[in-house]
């Protein structure tokens, strides 16, 4: 058998999947966002009407679309950020070589990754109970203020960047680890013999190495960020006066439950063209950066 | 190799942990029909203890019933209906049959009311029955009734000089100023901002309906509306109702108590549950009473659950006989006995257990008033802006006029595709 | 300055570090372990107690006798085994394809399948449901796994590590007579057999973990995988946390131990998956 034919033979069946359940459904979704799709048209087709772009314009005029924007920006500019600071810190600290029991502190910081979202949000809900929550009792016992973390609109939203943090910092730690440890040592001992403090070499040596790495980490992290769900629904629903409301949740609630078919996919592909926009201006910013 | 020969191994195991669970999945016995039945809420707990000696009067027939949050209720019905998966019956809120009716979800069940003497329309509370017709069918069979009148503190009005609750808004305006006078810091009723029931149920009072034209359009410009906000607003600007939200007040049943507010329009789960969490000596004081109305005892809304067929069932013969049973007035007088639901049906009240309490007195009073809201889809989102419009009056940011201009212009936009739904049928066939 | 002293304390002041990190992301998880074996109540206390005054199983017991915990249980089972073999099946062969295999277009289209990364799935899950209800696949297992049969990652995963394959080996194997898929079957999958472990552990726990779309998918409790399992079950029984966090345990722990017996494979993957 020549090869392209074993080629599309062993490739076949998945592209075919990928086509027939991916790329139809998402072709799908533009034709649909143009239309008014809604429970009537469910009933019967009869009750579509073809509506041009009104979705996407109706969607600019709604408030709570703009709120779902807004709290997704700030899970995005607050948390990726966080995240990769902690993910960074702990990839650094892991890779010390004075750092003790490395396997075991590797495996215990991604822990968190491999759990179920649900099971693990049923856990912060609870640890973040206002009175018998471990979360307030840390706070009262430093002397701090508890505060009402899935109650108050202005604490929920950092409740829910905690807990994102929390649950996906190890992922990052070990694509640094594997940054880090590509850098090559003698480029320290030099340094070292020159008389440079640790804060010098991390500055010098190890940032600008690790900035493909970096840029990669960031892009990966935004991208999975701006699609916040899972904690929203489990955690808080939206609330406390959609102060968690996510483009992707707000998405859910018009096409799961109010059956906007054609508002929702109009919201899934303003997210999409969004997360595209960005990912293009992080690449053409990066690509600038490398030339320097 | 030996990777090869592991994976070989491993689909095989899946092979035939596969077949068993597709084994596992079809389990008919021969002549035995069984019906799914999705229930909400406590509702849905209850029920199988009541079933249980229904399968035993009807060996052919089994129950199963899964049990729904009311939070993902509507979610997963609409979902299931959108992907062709319905169950054989369920219990449904009498508000969204209009909306399940529309997608042609649910089975018209009057030809067999009709038929059967257990059903007969005329034994029923009048308002709720009418909630379950769309044009001229009958599409659910009432289970449990709900509707709304006022819980309120009766020695607090004994101190201020009334010994019966108020009758009309007139000598409700009254004793709440007279309330207030007496106890400046406390209210007279309790309004909360992000509920639109108790504007609803006042608004209901009136004769002209909420929406007009076939439902079309919205009517809130009406001068009955108008009324009504009026006297929903004035409330506020007297201060005879604190401008706040239900979750803003952290215990409704302690302030009551306290005095916070003396007056507070709910429904009958509340009677359960302020003989629960009221102190022992402080249940005498509070008692309930029908809704007042612009000239008399007022009409309220027609709320509760029926029990519906679905469409698509294959049984719905069975499903009609379970329906049934639960109709009977014994068997709702125990379900009452299990939920504290009221039965929809007169002859159950006659009971002694309801005859002769005195905080449901009021409910068997108010029931025969019962009217329901506008039954159009839309209806559940038209509400929503009227709580949101109505918010915005009692924060200031609007004046009446502009009110319920904006309501009406609201209304009109939500039910736009329903009117060129209509506009269609209408056109294309006779 | 003492290069000694300065590395004790920096030797100190690191480790230390390190445990206030590792006990931050262990505790959740081992305060639910603990909380699961207190008595029902026993948490709603302040200050809130770290360990059960006398370890119970009756949590345990509820969720099997009452909540049928243990039908979820095997859900969960049969649907993450299934997709983890439909994802070997189809994942594999299109990965070597496209790294090995030269057919016209493989450049333009991995590139796009690359590009449609992008793209979150949440898009197409509301036509995709519809096109499930038309085939009649609403509320089943099977509909739960075709749509993630075959995973881009899947195949960029298993293309990465095909790359690796000297061509020198293939080559000879050529010229000895053997046909393409006698090469795939014989000499590349033996060779794939790291990342195969990899991919299989991949789709495994991405299955167990998967909530979304079985949410949507499955109507009838009896077909519940744990996580929809939990979720309904947390809007009921949001006063009863201990049984809650049993139902946590029983959905982490066997992932858990999967991934501690298993972690090089899965670390080996992430970090291949990330190197472009």
């Amino acid at each position: 058998m020549n090869t392209p034919r074993a080629a599309w033979l062993l490739a076949g069946p998945a592209l075919a999947v990928i086509l027939l359940f991916f790329f139809l459904p998402v072709c799908a979704a533009l034709a649909l966002s143009l239309t008014d799709f809604d429970l009537y048209a469910l009933a019967s087709l009869k009750n579509l009407r073809f509506v041009g772009l009104d979705n996407y314009l109706q969607l600019l005029r709604t408030p709570l679309f703009w709120k779902a924007l807004a709290n997704t920006f700030i899970f995005v500019v607050v948390g990726v950020p966080l995240s990769i600071a902690a993910s960074l810190g702990a990839a650094l600290l892991i890779n010390s070589k004075l750092a003790w029991f490395k396997p075991m502190f590797r495996t215990v910081f991604f822990a968190p990754v491999v759990t179920s979202m649900v099971a693990v949000a049923v856990i912060w809900r609870y640890l973040y109970h206002t009175r018998y929550g471990v979360i307030n009792y840390v706070l009262d016992s430093l002397g701090l203020q508890p505060l009402d973390w899935l109650g108050d609109p202005r604490f929920a939203m950092p409740a829910i960047i905690l807990f994102a943090v929390w649950k996906n910092f190890g992922y990052n730690m070990i694509i640094f680890l594997a940054g880090l440890q590509c850098i090559p040592s003698d480029l320290y001992e030099a340094a070292e013999l020159d008389g440079a403090r640790r804060f010098a070499m991390l500055r010098h040596i190890t940032l600008p190495a690790l900035a493909p790495t970096m840029f990669m980490v960031s892009l990966l992290t935004m991208t999975g960020y701006f699609q916040l769900f899972a904690e929203p629904y489990v955690m808080t629903q939206g609330g406390p006066l959609q102060s968690t409301v996510s483009v992707l949740y707000f998405m859910y609630e018009q096409g799961f439950k109010w059956w906007n078919l054609g508002r929702a996919t109009a919201v899934a592909f303003v997210l999409f063209v969004l997360m595209f926009g960005v990912t293009l201006l992080q690449l053409r910013f990066a690509g600038r950066g490398l030339e320097e | 190799m030996k990777r090869v020969a592991y994976l070989r191994g491993w689909l095989a195991v899946a092979a035939a942990s596969i077949a068993v669970l597709l084994a596992a999945c079809a389990p008919s016995e021969k002549g035995v029909v069984t019906l799914r039945f999705w229930a909400m809420g406590r509702e849905g707990e209850v029920v199988r203890e009541l079933l249980a000696d229904f399968e035993r009067s009807h060996p052919g027939i089994r129950v199963d019933v899964q049990q729904l949050p009311w939070t993902a209720a509507q979610e997963k019905l609409l979902t299931s209906f959108a992907g062709d998966v319905t169950p054989d019956l369920c219990q449904l809120g009498n508000t969204w049959i209009s909306q399940f009716a529309a997608l042609g979800a649910l089975a018209p069940l009057q030809e067999r009311a009709a038929r059967f003497r257990t059903v007969p329309a005329a034994d029923y509370f009048d308002g709720i029955w009418a909630s379950n017709r769309i044009g001229n069918n009958v599409y659910g069979i009432p289970w449990y009734v709900d509707t709304r009148l006022i819980f309120y503190r009766r020695d607090l009005l004994a101190g201020a000089g009334f010994d019966h609750a108020p009758r009309d808004w007139l000598e409700w305006t009254r004793m709440m100023a007279a309330l207030k006078r007496r106890s400046p810091d406390n209210y007279g009723v309790l309004l909360p901002l992000n509920e639109f029931e108790p504007l609803l149920a006042l608004a209901l009072q009136q004769d002209t309906p909420l929406l007009r034209d076939g439902d079309r359009y919205g009517n809130f410009r009406s001068p009955a509306f108008r009324r009504t906000l009026q006297f929903y607003i004035d409330i506020f600007r007297q201060g005879w109702a604190p401008r706040v939200t239900a979750t803003q007040i952290s215990n409704v049943w302690d302030e009551f108590g306290k005095g916070y507010f003396s007056f507070y329009i709910t429904g009958p789960w509340n009677i359960g549950e302020f003989k629960r969490r009221l102190p022992a000596n402080k249940q005498d004081i509070w008692m309930t009473a029908p809704l007042p109305g612009p000239g008399g005892p007022g009409a309220s809304s027609a709320g509760g659950a029926s029990l519906v067929v679905f469409e698509h069932s294959k049984h719905k013969e069975e499903a009609w006989e379970v329906i049934e049973y639960l109709s009977q007035p014994a068997v709702q007088l125990r379900f009452y006995a299990m939920t504290g639901n009221l039965p929809p049906r007169r002859s159950a009240w006659a009971d002694d257990r309801l005859a002769h309490d005195p905080y449901a007195a009021a409910f068997r009073d108010q029931l025969e008033r019962a009217k329901s809201p506008p039954k159009v889809p839309e209806w559940e989102r038209i509400a929503t802006e009227m709580r949101l419009v109505t918010e915005a009056l009692v924060a200031g940011q609007l004046t009446l006029d502009q009110a319920v201009t904006e309501l009406d212009a609201r209304a009109d936009r939500i039910l736009e595709k329903r009117r060129w739904m209509l506009a269609r049928q209408d056109g294309g066939k006779p | 300055m003492s290069l000694r002293s300065n590395t004790w304390s920096a030797r100190g002041s690191i480790n230390a570090l390190l445990v206030v990190g590792g006990i931050a992301a262990v505790f959740p998880l081992l305060w639910m372990l603990a909380v699961s074996f207190m008595a029902p109540g026993e948490a709603s206390h302040f200050p809130p107690p770290l360990l059960p005054k006398s370890p119970t199983l009756a949590n345990y017991r509820t969720l099997f006798a009452d909540a049928g915990i243990g039908r979820y249980f095997i859900n969960s089972l049969l649907l993450a085994t299934g997709a983890t073999l439909l994802s070997l099946a189809f994942n594999v062969g299109a990965g070597y394809a496209f790294a090995k295999l030269h057919f016209r277009g493989r450049e333009k289209l991995f590139r796009m399948l690359l590009g449609a990364l992008v793209i979150p799935g949440q898009v197409a899950m509301l036509p995709l449901f519809l096109m499930l209800k038309q085939m009649g696949l609403v509320n089943s297992f099977v509909g739960v796994l075709i749509p993630s049969a075959a995973s881009i990652f899947g195949i960029f995963l298993v293309r990465q590590y095909a790359l690796t394959i000297p061509d020198a080996l293939l080559e000879a194997a050529r010229l000895d007579g053997a046909g393409e898929l006698r090469i795939f079957r014989s000499i590349v999958l033996p060779l794939l057999g790291p990342i195969l472990v990899t991919l299989a552990l991949f789709s495994f726990l991405g299955s167990w973990n998967d909530f979304m779309w079985p949410l949507i998918v499955l109507t009838d409790k009896d077909l519940y995988t744990l996580p929809v399992a939990i979720a309904s079950l947390s809007s009921e029984h949001v006063q009863d946390n201990e049984m809650m966090m049993a139902g946590s345990v029983l959905t982490i722990v066997p992932v858990l131990l999967i991934f501690l017996g298993l972690q090089r494979y899965y670390l080996q993957g992430l970090t291949m998956g990330s190197v472009k």
